[in-house]
Order: C-alpha cells, then structure tokens, then sequence
C-alpha cells in the first residue's frame, strides 16, 4: 500500500497546523516523522487516518481517494501518542475490539476471534497477560497491546505516533528494535512519528523532517544527517556547533577575521557556520582558523567532550566539541581549531 | 395553636427529601476524588488546634445535624406509626394515597426516562465536540437549578394556561397539558434536567474522546461506539445521575404543585398530597406517606454512596 499526500493545509483558527504538506510512502516503507513539539506531526497523522480534515489538499491511499472516507471505513492501524486502550476492557478483549465490530457478512466466528487474538498477543509477546485490565500494564506493555489491537484489523497502513514516547530510555531501545524485526515480519506500509532523532534514524528506511507546520527535508537517515537541506535540519538532526559568520567575496569571517574555510557557494551577508562537534580538527596553538582556551573537559567512552571558550569573543563564545581520547585535552590549554566538514546557511533560514 | 406551631416544621420536612439531592449535585464523586488528599492535608492541620476547639467543633457539627437532619426523619417515623402499624398500612392502602403513589412512579419513570436520555445527548455534545453556543448551552443545563421550582411551574402555566400562548390552542384541540399528567410530568422534567447531564459532563469531559477515535479508527460505527465504548466508561456517572435525578423527581413540590390543580385521586403525587393530608388534620396517613418520601431519601444515599465508590475505583483504575 502507498500514502501520497498533496499541499495539505490544516489550520486551526489563524494558526496553520500543517502548511502545504506533501508526502509519498512507498509500499511496505517504513518510514519516520521527525520534529519539535507543535510541528504538526500527530496532526498530519490524523488527517491520514480520517480523525481530521484538513482545509486543503489531498490524501491518497493505494491510489484511491481517502478524504472522501470516514476512519472506520479506512482501515489504517493507529497507535495513539498515549494509548487510548479501552480502560473497561481486558486486554484480550482490547485486541478482539476491532474484529466483533466488523460488519455481520465479514465478522469471523468466535473461534477464529480467539485464534487471530491469540496469535497478535503472541505476537507481541504478552499473551499471558490477556485477562488484565490497561491499568495493570506497565508503559511498555500498554504500547504493544495498543500495537496489537491495531494489528488486528490487518490494516492497509499503520501510523505511529510516539510509540515509545512515555517510556525510559532502555525499554524504548529495545522496543525499537524490536519494531523494527516486528516490520520486516509484516511488511506493512508505516508512518512512525519521533521527536527522537537517534530513533528515526536508527528505525526508518527513510526520514521526514518537520518544523512549524512544514516539511524541511526527505530523505534516508543517512542524507539527512550528513546533507542537511536547512539550517534547522543541521541543527536539528545530531548536535551543531553554530558560529554567526560574515561572507563576502568568497571568503567566511568570524567577527571579521576570516576563516581559512571557502564558502562553497553561500550567498555572500549574514551566514551561520555549522560543524558536527566531532568535525572540530584540533591542532597546537597558532594552527588553524580559530583560537580558543579549553575550559573543561569530561570523558565519557570513547571520546572526550571539551568545553572552548573562543579568542577574540572577549570569552562569550563558548563552544562545546567532542575529541577523541587519544588527543589527552587539559583544562586551561589553548588549542587552535579547524572545522572538518561545515556547512554554511543563510542567517535568516 | 399546635397547628401554627406544626406548620412550620411541616413544610422543612417537606423540603428536607428533594434538597438533599440538590447539595450533592454541587460536587460530583469524580472531582471530590481530586480534593482528597487536601482534605488529608486539612485534618493534619487540624490537629494542631487545641483539643477543647476541636470537639467544640465537632460537637457543634453533630448537634446541628442532629437537630436539622436526624430529629426530622425520626419525627416522620414516630408520627406515621403514632396510631400503630396497622393504622400505618391502612393509610397507605387509602386509593388516595394508591393513586398518588401510582401518579408519582409514573411521573418519576416519564421524567428520568426522558432526562437520561436528553442528558446522555447534552453531556455527549458538550465534552466530546467543540460547537459555537457551547458555553450557552452548558448555562443553560443549569438554568433549573438556579430559578425556584416555582417560577419553573409558572412558565408552564404561562404557556399551557387557558390565558397562555399555546392555551387557546391546546383548548380547541381538546388537549390537557396543565392539571393533568403531560404538564406535571413536563414541570418535572425540567426541574430534574441537570442532574444526568452534571453527573456526566466532568467525567466525560476527563476522559476525553480518545477512546473513541481509536473504536472508530477500528472500523467501529458511531452505535458501536457509543454503546460499546463510551457507555460502559460511564455507566457509574450515569447511574449516579440517574438516581440523584430520581429522588428529585419524586420529591418535586413546587414546581408541579403550580401546574397540577390538586384534583383529588387524579393530579396529586405523593408530596402534594402530604401537605393536603396534613393540612386536613390526618397526620398519621399525611406521615405515613412522608416516611415513604423519607425512605427513598434513605435509600438513595445509601445507593450514592456505594455509586460514589464505584466512580473513585473507576477513577483511580483509569488513572494512567
Ligand atoms: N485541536 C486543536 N486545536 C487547536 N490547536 C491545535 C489542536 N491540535 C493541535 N493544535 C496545534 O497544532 C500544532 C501541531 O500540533 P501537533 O499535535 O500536530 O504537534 P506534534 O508535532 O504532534 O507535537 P508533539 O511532539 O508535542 O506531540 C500545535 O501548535 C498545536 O498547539
Ligand atoms: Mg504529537
């Protein structure tokens, strides 16, 4: 099954939820919404499975038309940001939900009922829990019974929003994973939404990036991290150093003493400067673009994370870079740094 | 001069049944539930005023309620059984007292019937959808209790009376509406509107329409929904206000006395014909069918009570 969504406008009041969104997902894609709080995400979501209606535009589903539909007649698995279990159901009667309310003519009898039930709790792992109540699961356990119940009616589409957004740090790597195993069982098309961004990029098959109601970037996790589209994007997906630069006539200039960086086509006036703080080369005193004293150190792992305060910045910038540990830093030290990789955006973007 | 000095408590007991209804309205179990642990709090504080002024308080709170609440419902009991029991059982077999009784079932049944519904309906509209009007209508549900069940009865009057705006009408079709059933029941429905509509709109509004939309993005239909879904999540509420509503119904005085003409054997309900009763002198049939008033009102705050508990487990088993 393919999503495609066209120029989707939703307001509400004067305020513009979603402004011209446009998206397609391919059949069987797997694929991860990716924002701030307030992007748009859920509502986008809910516009795809028919709990709202948007102002303007057009969703398609396998080619046919969707906006025209209700959500019951859509047939899209939802799993809702916080659950929305039925509080006075039991668990296995949460999962059999959507099959008794299939119309008489296609409704299986009760023993297949059971059966197809049986199977999705096994599925998820927790059949042995199907006489308790919501109220008796844990976090974890709520997500996936809300996964399995979505399951249940074999939806054309499923749509995830923050499946694991409640839950610690652990038990949402495992259920990551374990969602993702989960779709190359089931192969059915997916829209998963994050504000996470090492679970996006380390779930999807391809990655949307949202802010304030509009879609940023497309594309594979790796596109996205190394080739951000926006200034957002960059700073956004993995952590940015940003620096305020000046260009002019080919040349990048940090409080107008120019960077021995080129600049690689930017649009000459008001430029912010992104590096990846692992992209910072370090060097001895006097070796590269810029001058800084190191004003902290902490190791963790395989790197060492350095707080610089920048020369010539009358120690206002500080800027935090990861090293690894073989280059031993010192508090007090001064070093000399040289962006790797950089991009350069326009100041207002 | 024991009949000037009767009078008077006379009619506090007469509006010691419906009121009781009335004050607990005010705070539905779900938001009580809420102030719990400020009233935990409150006894702690409590503790440490001196002890003389904590039980000068609470014997005050006893005394009052001794003197307001338990000394009444034992003076309807003992005057009812004050020429024995089987004086009691034949005032009630009276067909008077039959007919009022038989009217006020009927009456309750017609007006909690129709307000379960129109309540479901008004408290569904207003927490599950966002419409222009919503604060209007939800001042509006509580317009009966802010206007004297009286003022409620003569608006019936005024618009079913002989001289009212639908009366010429009414008249020359040959339909009775006031001093019969129609009317009656009406001036109770509207005085005992609120209460399912109170009793469900918090609750309703707490759990939000989430549960809804993931039955409908099931494949449920709105039927589905509403019956497999949303009423089981509030069917406690519902009973709660279904009962409050009740005890209202049948205890209503003001309102349906105004619109009920006090045609003997016909248009009297139970607390219509108490007053009758007693003000014909007949004090054990008029106590005797006061005690059954008075039992209903036993009755009903025993059920809330189990109800009120009911809705905090539910509460505390949908907390997430
Ligand atoms: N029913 C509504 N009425 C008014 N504004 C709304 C409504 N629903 C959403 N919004 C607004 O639309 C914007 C997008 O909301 P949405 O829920 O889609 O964000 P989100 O990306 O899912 O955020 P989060 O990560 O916090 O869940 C927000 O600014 C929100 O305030
Ligand atoms: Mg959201």
């Amino acid at each position: 099954m393919t999503i495609e969504v066209r120029n989707i406008v939703k307001k509400f009041g004067d305020f513009a939820a979603l402004d011209n969104v446009s998206l397609k997902v391919g059949d069987g894609e797997l694929l991860a919404l990716l924002g701030p709080s307030g992007s748009g995400k859920t509502t986008l979501l809910r516009i795809i499975a028919g709990l709202d209606w948007p102002e303007a535009g057009e969703v398609t589903i396998d080619g046919e038309d969707a906006l025209g539909r209700g959500a019951s007649e859509r047939h899209v698995g939802f799993v809702f940001q916080h659950y929305a279990l039925f509080r006075h159901m039991t668990v296995f009667e949460n999962v059999a939900f959507g099959l008794r309310v299939q119309p008489r003519a296609i409704r299986k009898d009760e023993k297949a009922i059971r059966a197809r039930v049986k199977d999705l709790l096994d599925l998820v792992q927790l059949d042995w829990l199907s006489d308790r109540y919501p109220s008796q699961l844990s976090g974890g356990q709520r997500q996936r019974i809300a996964l399995a119940r979505a399951l249940a009616i074999e939806p054309r589409i499923l749509l995830l929003d923050e499946p694991f957004g409640a839950l610690d740090a652990k038990v949402r790597k495992e259920l990551r994973q374990w969602l993702r195993s989960l779709h190359q069982e089931i192969h059915v098309t997916s829209i998963f939404v994050t504000h996470d961004q090492e679970e996006a990029l380390e779930v999807a098959n391809r990655v949307v990036v949202m802010d304030k109601g509009r879609i940023e970037q497309i594309g594979t996790p790796g596109e996205v991290y190394d080739n951000p589209a926006t200034a957002f994007v960059h700073g956004f997906i993995g952590e940015s150093i940003v620096l305020p630069v000046d260009v002019s006539d080919g040349a990048v200039r940090l409080g107008g003493r120019p960077l021995n960086i080129a600049a690689n086509g930017a649009a000459p006036g008001a430029s912010k400067l992104f590096v990846r703080r692992h992209d910072m080369q370090i060097g001895p005193a006097g070796g590269g673009s810029l001058e800084g004293a190191v004003r902290r150190v902490r190791s963790f792992g395989p790197i060492q994370r350095a707080e610089v305060t920048l020369a010539d910045s009358e120690g206002k910038t500080v800027i935090e870079i990861d090293a690894p540990r073989d280059r031993e830093l010192q508090a007090g030290e001064i070093i000399s740094l040289e962006p790797r990789r950089y991009r350069i955006f326009a100041a207002h973007d | 001069m024991s009949l000037q000095s009767n009078l008077a408590p006379s009619t506090t007991q007469l509006r010691a049944y419906a009121p009781t209804a009335d004050l607990n309205v005010a705070s539905p179990p779900q938001q009580r539930q809420k102030v719990r642990p400020h009233t935990a709090a409150s006894k702690r504080d409590l503790r440490t005023e001196p002890r003389p002024i904590r039980s000068l308080i609470v014997a005050l709170a006893l005394i009052f309620l001794t003197v307001f609440v338990v000394l009444p419902l034992v003076v309807v009991f003992a005057s009812a059984f004050s020429r024995g029991v089987s004086a009691y059982f034949a005032a009630l077999a009276e067909p008077e007292a039959l007919s009022a009784i038989q009217l006020t079932l009927l009456i309750a049944a017609i007006s909690v019937g129709l307000n379960l519904v129109f309540g479901v309906i008004a408290a569904w509209a207003i927490s599950k959808f966002d419409f222009a009007g919503k604060t209007f209508l939800i001042t509006l549900i509580d317009l009966p209790f802010s206007v004297s069940p009286v003022i409620s009865g003569l608006v019936f009057v005024l618009l079913f009376g002989a001289q009212g705006f639908f009366g010429p009408w009414l008249q020359a079709h040959n339909i009775h509406i006031l001093f019969a059933v129609p009317g009656m029941a009406l001036a109770t429905i509207f005085v005992t509107f609120p209460f399912v509509a109170r009793a469900l709109i918090p609750l309703m509004q707490e759990q939000g329409t989430q549960e809804e939309e993931a039955a409908i993005s099931l494949g449920a239909s709105g039927l589905q929904t509403f019956f497999r879904v949303t009423l089981p999540n509030i069917k406690w509420g519902l009973l709660y206000g279904v009962l409050l509503c009740n005890a209202r119904a049948m205890g209503e005085f003001g309102a349906v006395s105004v619109v009920s003409g006090h045609i003997r054997n016909e248009t009297n309900t139970m607390p219509l014909l108490v007053e009758i009763l007693y003000n014909e002198y007949q004090f054990v049939a008029s106590f005797a069918i006061a005690s059954l008033l008075a039992m209903l009102a036993l009755i009903t705050l025993i059920v809330k009570t189990i109800l009120e508990r009911r809705l905090d487990e539910g509460q505390m088993v949908s907390d997430d």
